[in-house]
Formats: structure tokens, sequence, C-alpha cells
């Protein structure tokens, strides 16, 4: 089949014989058995294991034993009963049952057959019908048709399980231990999906891996960086090692969608949706739950959309991901999913709800987790036309205590902004002015890690202005908001910028105000990992503005723009930035990688780029004392690595300059080569030209030719006047 | 300096040549009229009326007495430059795509497009000292490459026709025989439609602009590849400097797509790029869309860009230009 067809070929192709690309479902295709496109599968176990399925068949229908025994001129009225139950739940096909007579007596033997047209329906069957009581001594036994084959197979002798020895890993940080401390990123372009390192002091990147077709859909770090998750059709799989990517585990997962870790990156939420064979029915979810180095199901989650929509009363439709919270911290103890006027938590070590029972919250409408403690904050809009007021509580977990509550008026709507350590918590507050024609917004801020949680009300100088992006300074006290007047004239196009402290000079417990910048083309904020810069941002509209800012000095470093930018993204470590153009743009696509300062380092271009990511680090084992040491003796440890930049740049120059002096050598070369033929051909050419010295065409020289003319003489006598 | 700015041209430009001497540039545009300019202050001088389509390509004779152009209207035509009479016209059976004079002007190269059920040919043409002797019959006809061809010019000593075109393949023809020479290898060749070709003024070499956004350098004799300029937008007009190892790309993204994005977005700007080092110098801007035609002055210290938006921008240098070290 020769070459690998990339995505706007095929769109080409489609568009040529008249198929809608958006029409078609991929999966309905099935491909001739043997036949690859040329695309060489490197997962031949998953392969086989698809195909022994097919082969098989029977995955379709299930087995319903414990039917009362009836003799043949019931059959017909046991068939009809038995049709009526299992066809609410999917299409029987056509010839789809069969329920076998006992030749002898002509009775039926108490068990029938049936087939559905998807394998999922007789899964849903055997799960709703199992234990299903027709009347008292009837109560079905429903089973898989494949599964009965596999049971037989089960020996009568129970033999122990062997062990497999232990074999050492490798060292799946391996990345962290780089000689010159680089950080590694990963990006899909095309169908390629690459790993690289950011070698900023040689200003390119240096490739780690390549694979073409890794993933199916998307890319995906854990949260400390040690795997890389691609997503295919089967399920999900990670990749990791100490010198290249290998596949350290598969999450069997048909047709998943969206994945998520949690933040310890202990556990994998994996999540899929089914249409329905009947498109009277809702889809249906799935959502697994697995280890991540074990590869187990800890537990599954199966329902319609509805059950894990998100927003109590709001009634949003479709799931909103991840429709599972994970708490804060590395132990990965907790998890919470809202549902309808409740908030579910679970733990991990059985997998079940804390205290066997939901929290009961009227309404609950958002929940957020500190990103450092088991606590939870919820919100609560205004019930009964505001009788009853909103409230934002904070309740801990496992004990379900309320640490705190606030109630807030004429509320139209709440949103969480946690600060990294968990020590803050921002409310943004939309309320309804009196006229209720407008609002107005206002912060809630709790300090979570004081005694008795103080909370301060913060609101903007000019109380009409509209909050376009708010964000906590990671580690640090400070806040920045982009806010602007709306009531002026059609969205001025020109926010401003505040930033925030949440102590004053003298006073640790008061929030204050450090600066305004005004009428800055931005509508995104991206803080350095480690606090002090943030990059003011303009996407979209803006079309890629940046402004670099020190907020310790409060002071712009540096004004750049990314035309088009999509995506910017901080290193972990906050020295660099890559800021990117993805496919949603047709033309520009690709990377620039900046200094924190906002100098352009490199700038990487490539078609259809679709992802770019950099590896987490997980956090610094240095204890805050040892950092803060370092950072005094900065000097010390800095004098090391600038011999070494130095190095480099020297070495950095002398090869520039021996490719350049390669270049112009082959060039010389070339041009002699050219002129020895050129005089070679001269006669012949003169001949071409009829005689004409031809070849003087270069050789023409300009002459400045001075003329001097005496236009006219006359004589004058001057007299001296004394 | 500033860009002398000539407007003349009620359509898109298409192809702009200077005469030998360079103090005379020729326009093409999808008017119907070949235009000549004073390549000093962008004066125009005249436009040679006749045709009945867009006017492809020109060339003129060493003498600077004859123009010839290519047409849609699926005609040549000999013009008189100084009077701007037309001496005679080449018919064809389909638009007229690319022109180009042989080195002694006694023959033109001539390729049309496909066209209904015709493919694409090279035509081979004599030209006559006097135009009363002029007849129109080819001397050769070369067939083969699919699509169209865009350009077409002579190799040294008129013993080899190079085409280049839309199948992305640059081939290599016997003038003689009309036998297939060479192609360019495909591994190393252009990706897409091969927009422009210009030669250098020894003919020694070539450069070959295409959609693939880069721009090649071959050896006129071995078809060997010397050097690539990647760049980040279709290439679709290409010229060398006679004075400096320097190149200019011009391009733009496609037409069709212009009004749907900011101008910055479409990097309508012509691009220096370092001949020997394959390095971007800079950048001149000017044009409101895609630059279709680029030429040198031939003392290569002025060039024009011609641009889909219709105007001819000339473009005499600064003298920091000359000594640009990188």
């Amino acid at each position: 089949m020769g070459d690998v067809m990339v995505l706007n070929d095929i769109e080409a192709t489609a568009a040529r014989i008249g198929i809608d690309l958006s029409q078609l479902d991929l999966d309905s295709i099935r491909l001739p058995p043997g036949e690859n496109f040329g695309i060489i599968s490197d997962d031949e176990d998953i392969y086989q294991e698809e195909n022994s399925e097919l082969d098989s068949g029977f995955g379709n229908i299930i087995v319903v034993d414990n039917l009362p025994v009836v003799p043949k001129e019931k059959y017909e009225k046991l068939e009809n009963v038995i049709r009526k139950i299992y066809s609410q739940i999917g299409l029987i096909k056509d010839d789809g049952f069969w329920m076998p007579l006992d030749p002898e007596t002509q009775k039926t033997l108490g068990y029938c057959f049936i087939e559905y047209n998807t394998p999922q329906e007789a899964e849903l069957a055997k799960e709703k019908t199992h234990g299903y009581k027709l009347d008292r001594s009837h109560i079905f036994a429903v089973n898989m048709f494949d599964d009965f084959d596999r049971f037989m197979k089960v020996p009568d002798q129970w033999a122990p399980p062997e062990s497999n020895p232990y074999k050492p890993g490798e060292n799946l940080q391996q990345w962290l231990t780089d000689e010159k401390a680089r950080d590694q990123l990963v990006i899909r372009a095309g169908s390629d999906t690459e790993v690289l390192w950011n070698d900023a002091r040689h200003l390119k990147p240096e490739p780690v891996y390549k694979r073409a077709f890794w993933t199916e859909s998307f890319v995906q770090w854990s949260p400390l960086g040690t795997y890389l998750a691609t997503i295919h059709r089967q399920g999900a799989a990670v990749w990791g090692g100490a010198s290249t990517f290998n596949r350290l585990m598969r999450y069997a997962h048909p047709q998943v969608r969206l994945i998520d870790f949690s933040p310890g990156e202990k556990y994998l939420v994996t999540y899929s949706s089914h249409e329905p064979s009947n498109p009277r029915d809702a889809n249906r979810v799935v959502i697994n739950i697995f280890d991540v180095r074990t590869g187990k199901v800890m537990r599954d989650f199966k329902g319609t959309p509805d059950d894990f929509a998100i927003g109590g009363t709001g009634g949003v439709a479709g799931v909103s991901w991840p429709v599972f919270k994970w708490a804060g911290g590395k132990d990965d103890k907790y998890f919470a999913r809202m549902g309808k006027n409740v908030i579910s938590v679970y733990e991990t070590e059985t997998f079940s709800l804390v205290d066997k029972k939901s929290m009961k919250v009227e309404n609950v409408m958002d929940f957020s987790w500190s990103p450092t403690d088991p606590i939870l904050a919820l919100f609560v809009p205004e019930l009964g036309g505001g009788n009853q007021p909103a409230r934002v509580s904070l309740v801990q977990i496992p004990n379900k205590e309320e640490l705190r509550q606030k109630n807030l008026f004429s509320v139209s709507d709440c949103k969480m902004y946690w600060q990294s350590n968990g020590e803050y918590l921002a409310v943004k507050v939309d309320r309804y002015t009196k006229t209720k024609k407008s609002t107005y917004t206002g912060f809630e801020l709790f300090r979570i890690k004081e005694r008795d949680i103080p909370i301060e009300v913060l609101e903007l100088e000019n109380k009409n202005d509209k909050i376009i992006a708010f964000a906590w300074e990671p580690k640090g006290h400070r806040f920045a908001v982009i806010h602007c007047d709306n009531t002026s004239s059609n969205n001025n196009p020109r926010p401003d910028v505040s930033f925030y402290s949440m102590r004053s000079g003298h006073n640790t417990g008061r929030v204050s105000k450090l600066t305004t910048l005004k009428g800055k083309q931005a509508n995104a904020l991206f803080w350095s990992p480690s606090g002090r810069f943030i990059i003011l941002a303009g996407l979209k509209g803006f079309n890629g503005q940046l402004e670099f800012y020190n907020v310790d000095e409060l002071e712009t470093m540096a004004t750049a723009e990314h035309f088009m930018a999509t995506d910017i993204e901080w290193d972990p470590t906050g020295r660099y930035v890559a800021t990117a153009v993805t496919s949603v743009h047709e033309m520009e696509n690709g990377f620039n990688i900046w200094s924190f300062n906002g100098k352009l380092l490199y700038r990487i271009l490539k078609d259809h780029f679709f992802q770019f990511l950099w590896r987490p680090r997980p956090p610094s084992f240095l204890t805050p004392e040892k950092e803060e040491e370092i950072a005094k003796n900065l000097k010390k440890y800095s004098k090391k690595y600038e011999a070494e930049d130095q190095d480099v740049s020297m070495f950095l120059s002398e090869q520039d300059r021996e490719k350049r002096r390669m270049l112009k050598e082959e060039w010389e070369k070339w041009v002699a080569e050219w002129k020895r033929l050129h005089e070679e051909d001269k006669l012949e050419r003169q001949k071409l030209r009829e005689g004409e010295v031809s070849d003087e065409e270069e050789e023409y020289e300009a002459k400045d030719i001075e003329v001097e003319e005496i236009l006219d003489v006359s004589e004058e006598v001057v007299s001296f006047e004394d | 300096m500033r860009p002398i700015l000539m407007k003349g041209h009620e359509r898109p430009l298409t192809f702009l040549k200077y005469n030998r001497d360079g103090d005379l540039l020729f326009s093409c545009a999808k008017d119907h009229n070949p235009t000549v300019w004073f390549a000093d202050n962008g004066e125009r001088l005249g436009t040679y009326r006749g045709h009945n389509g867009a006017v492809w390509c020109c060339d003129v004779s060493r003498d600077s007495a004859r123009l010839i152009t290519g047409s849609a209207d699926q005609t040549a035509k000999l013009w008189n430059v100084q009077t701007g009479q037309q001496l005679f016209t080449f018919n064809f059976d389909s638009p007229a795509r690319a022109v180009d004079f042989s080195v002694g002007d006694r023959l033109a190269v001539i390729t049309t497009d496909p066209f209904m059920e015709l493919s694409s040919a090279i035509h081979v043409k004599r030209i006559a000292n006097d135009p009363a002797d002029q007849v129109g019959e080819s001397a050769l006809i070369l067939k083969g490459p699919q699509g169209r061809i865009n350009r077409a010019v002579w190799g040294p000593l008129n013993r080899t026709i190079i085409s280049a075109g839309e199948d992305a393949v640059i081939r290599i023809w016997d003038s003689e025989t009309g036998k297939l020479l060479k192609e360019n290898d495909k591994e190393v060749g252009h990706k897409k439609t091969i927009t422009s070709l210009a030669k250098s003024v020894d003919g020694s070499h070539f450069l070959t602009g295409s959609l693939d956004k880069s721009a090649k350098l071959w050896d006129i004799r071995t078809l060997t590849l010397i050097k690539t300029y990647v760049t980040e937008r279709p290439v679709n007009a290409v010229a060398l400097s006679p004075l400096l190892d320097h190149v200019v790309l011009g391009g733009g993204q496609d037409a069709s797509a212009v009004t749907t994005t900011d101008h910055r977005a479409g990097k309508f700007e012509a691009k220096f790029y370092d001949k020997v080092l394959q390095e971007e110098i800079g950048g001149v801007k000017g044009h409101f869309g895609p630059i279709n035609a680029l030429a040198f002055n031939p003392d290569g210290k002025s060039f024009s860009s011609g641009g889909e938006d219709g105007y001819v921008r000339l473009h005499h240098f600064d003298s920091d230009y000359f000594n640009i070290k990188i």
C-alpha cells in the first residue's frame, strides 16, 4: 500500500470521492484480515487478543438459565415473556432467540440463548437481569456465552499461582539526573509524537525519542512526570524508562476518550462513552479506575451521562472532566464526585464511600479540593428566591466536619481558586446589583492555615470592573487579576492588570494592592512555577501579545509577540517558557522557546502541530531551609555553571565558524568549476551570438568624466574703501 | 531608500524582467497589457497592446530590440520594444505560459498549458532576423510532463532546455533531439508545484521556488542540488542577485485565504537569504498580497517585486545593504 497517508491527504481523497469524513464512523470500517495499509502494528498481542474475540464471535450471546420447564404447547407463551424482558435492553437479532427442546420429553430444558447486535448490549442484559425473579422458584441466572468456555477450562484442583521472581525495575526518574539539568517536552505534529530535550544553551531541541502513530488521540504526562500516557482504541498505555520510552503498562478500556491521573500518579481514571444501539436510549458511560503500577481495575462506574453530569440544579448536559476530583497531596487518599444534592467522597483503601454514605448537600453547584490537604470547598447557590443565602463552606475529610462557612447574598455565581500550597482560597463572587440588571464582582479571601480561618473581603476600586482572569502566584502570597470596566462603551479593548499581596508591609494579616498596570493587551495570566515572574498574555483577539513582568521589582522585563499564539506553558523549573500555535490555526504552526525574562531563544515550525507539553517534575526533596541556603550562596553554585555556559558558547561559535568555512569552501569549488566551464564555452557562445564578444557583459565599468566648460569671462575693477 | 510604487496594472502581476543594460523593466500582469518602465525612476514608457488574455511571461532580447510575451489568449507575440509594434504572433491551441530567448536570440522556447484534452508541451521556435521572414512552425515540440509547465529556460550553449512545473520535477531535455536527459533526484527535490525558476547571470546554476515553502539551488549541467532555502510560506517567485551572494524569495499565503487573516499572517515579504550559508538575512515588506514576481537589476543595485495586489515596487538598495555581515 506504499506510503502512509497523512491527514490532509486523507481529507483530500475523501473530498474527491465525495465522502463526508465527519459523518463517517471509523469504528464501522472493517479492514480485510491481514490488511494494515502499510502501518505496521507494534502491538501484535493486542491485535491477536482482539482477533480471537472476533473469531469466536459469540460475545453478543447470553445464556439465560433457571427458566421454567414447559411443554411444547406453552413454548410460544414463554418465548413471548422472555422476549419482552430482553428486548427492553437491546435489539435481539433476527433468529437471535433459541430455546432448545429435550428430544425425548418434548419439553424445554430450562435455558435459552439470546443473541444481541452488540457485545455491549449483551453485557448490559447480563448485568440487569442476572437474578431477575420471574416468580419465586425461577430466578434467572444469566451468563455470557463466552464465559462458559472459560469456566469449563478451570481445573478442578487448585494450584497455587506461580509467583514471578522479582525483577528490579528501571529507574523511571532517570531524566531528572540529566547532567545539563535540562527539561523534557513532548510534541505532537502530524502523525509523529516526539520527546525532546529543551537544550536552551545550544538554542535547539535535542531529540530523545520519536514515534509515528504513537497515540490515537492525544498524549499526557502523569503529574510527576514519570509516565507518558497514550490513548488507543483498546485502552490507554503508559510509557517511560531510563534510557528510552518502553511500554510499562496497558489499561484495557475500549474506546477510551479521556484520562486523568491522581496527583500522586498512583491511579488512572479512564472514561468512555458508547453510543447505544437504540437511538432513544442515552449513551452509556464507563469509567474505570486503574492502579497505575499493577494495571488492575480498582473500581468501575457505569451509567448514563446524567449520572455523572456535574452541576446540581444547573443541569448541564454532558460530562465535565474530570468527573472524579482527587484530594491534594501525594498519598492519593480520597477522591470525590458531585451528584444531585450529594457529594460522594471515596477513599482509596477500599474504593468505597467514606462512612459508607455520600454527603448530602442540597443543590451543591461546585466543589474543589485543597491542593495539599483533605479539605473540600463547596458552593451552594441561593435558594428560595433569595430567602436562603448562597454559601461557601470548607469541609474536612474524613470526619466531614465543617471548618468554616460563609453566607453570601444576591449571588449569581461563584468561582473558587486555591493557592498551590493550600494556604489561601480565593472565591470570586458575582453579585447582582440592586436592579438585578447587571452583576459586579468581589473576592472572599480565606486564610486556610491561620486559626479560625479568617475571611477578608476584597473589592476592586472600580466596582463595575469585570474580571477577565485571576491567578495565584504558585507557592506565594500574591495574586494577579485582569479586570476592565464593562460599563464603558462596548468592552474596553485594553484591560488593566492589578497585583495584590495577602500581606501588607507591617501587617501580615491584611491584603494590600501592589500596583495596577493600565491598558494592557492581555486576557490571560501565566505565573512562573517558581513565582515572582508572570506573563501577561493577549491570546486570541490580541494575536499573541506577551509581556514578561517581574512582580518583585514591579517592572516589565520585556514585551514580545508570538503572532497567533494559542498556548503558553512554563517549564516546570520556571527557567523557560514555551509559546505555541497549534493547529486551530492553519498557519504559523509550531512553538517558540523564551527565557524567563522574555528573550526569544529559538523557534521550531511544524505543520499540523497539535500538542506541546513539558514533562512535569516531582516536587523537590530539599527542605525550605536548604533551599534558602542555596539561594543565599547562589554565587558559589553559579560559578560552576557559568564556566560551563562559557565553554558551550565557545564551542558553539567555533563549530559555527567551522561550518561556515566548509560551506564557503564548497561554494568556491562550485564557482571555480563554473568559471572554467564558462570559459570553455566562450568561443561557442560568441558564435551563437554571431561574433559579438559576448562575455564582456560582466566587465563593463563606469567612469566618472569631468568636463570643464568656460561660459563667460568678464573683468571688473573692485576698489578698496578705506 | 523608499521604494517606488508603480501602479500601472489593474490586475495581479505575473512576471518582471529587466533588459540587459538594466535601464528598462518589463512587467506582465493578468490585465492584457505588458508594460515597460524606466528602471531608474519607475516612469512608465509604454504598453504593448494586442493580447486578449492574461500575460504570463516575457523575455527581451540582448540588444533590447525585441520582446516576446506568452499569454492565456493562446498566443505568444513578438514586439518591437521601441515602437510597441506587434511583429509576429505564434498561435497555439492552449494558453502560453513561459517564454525564453536562447543565447544569440535566434531561438525561443515557449511552453503551453494542458487544456481540454491537450497535454502541456514545450515548443522551440526559430526567431528570424527580419520579422518579415518569421514563420510560425515549431522546430521542436516536447511532451511528457504531467500538468502545467510553469517555466522553461535554455541551458548552456542552447544545448538543453530546463523545465519545471506542477509535477514538482525538474527536467533537462536535449534541445536538438527532444530527448529527456535528466530528472532531478526525487529524494531531495521539491514536494509540491514548482512556481518559478531563475538562472544565474552566467547561466551556471539556477534557483527554483515551490509551493512546498522552499527554494532550491541546482547546478544547471549536472542537476545536482546545491542549496535549499526554507521559508514559512509558499514561494511564488525567486531571484538571484547578480552582484552579491544573495537570493530573494517572494510569495505568501494563497490569495484565496488572504482576506480571512491579518495582513501580518500572510507574510507577503520578499525574503533575502545568504546564498552560501542558506541563512535568512532580512525581508522587505510592503505588498498586501502575495508576491508573484521578482527581478534583480543586472547591476545588482536595485530589485523590483510584483504582487497579487497589482503593484510593482521598485527598491534601490541603501548603502548598508552592500555591507551586510552575518
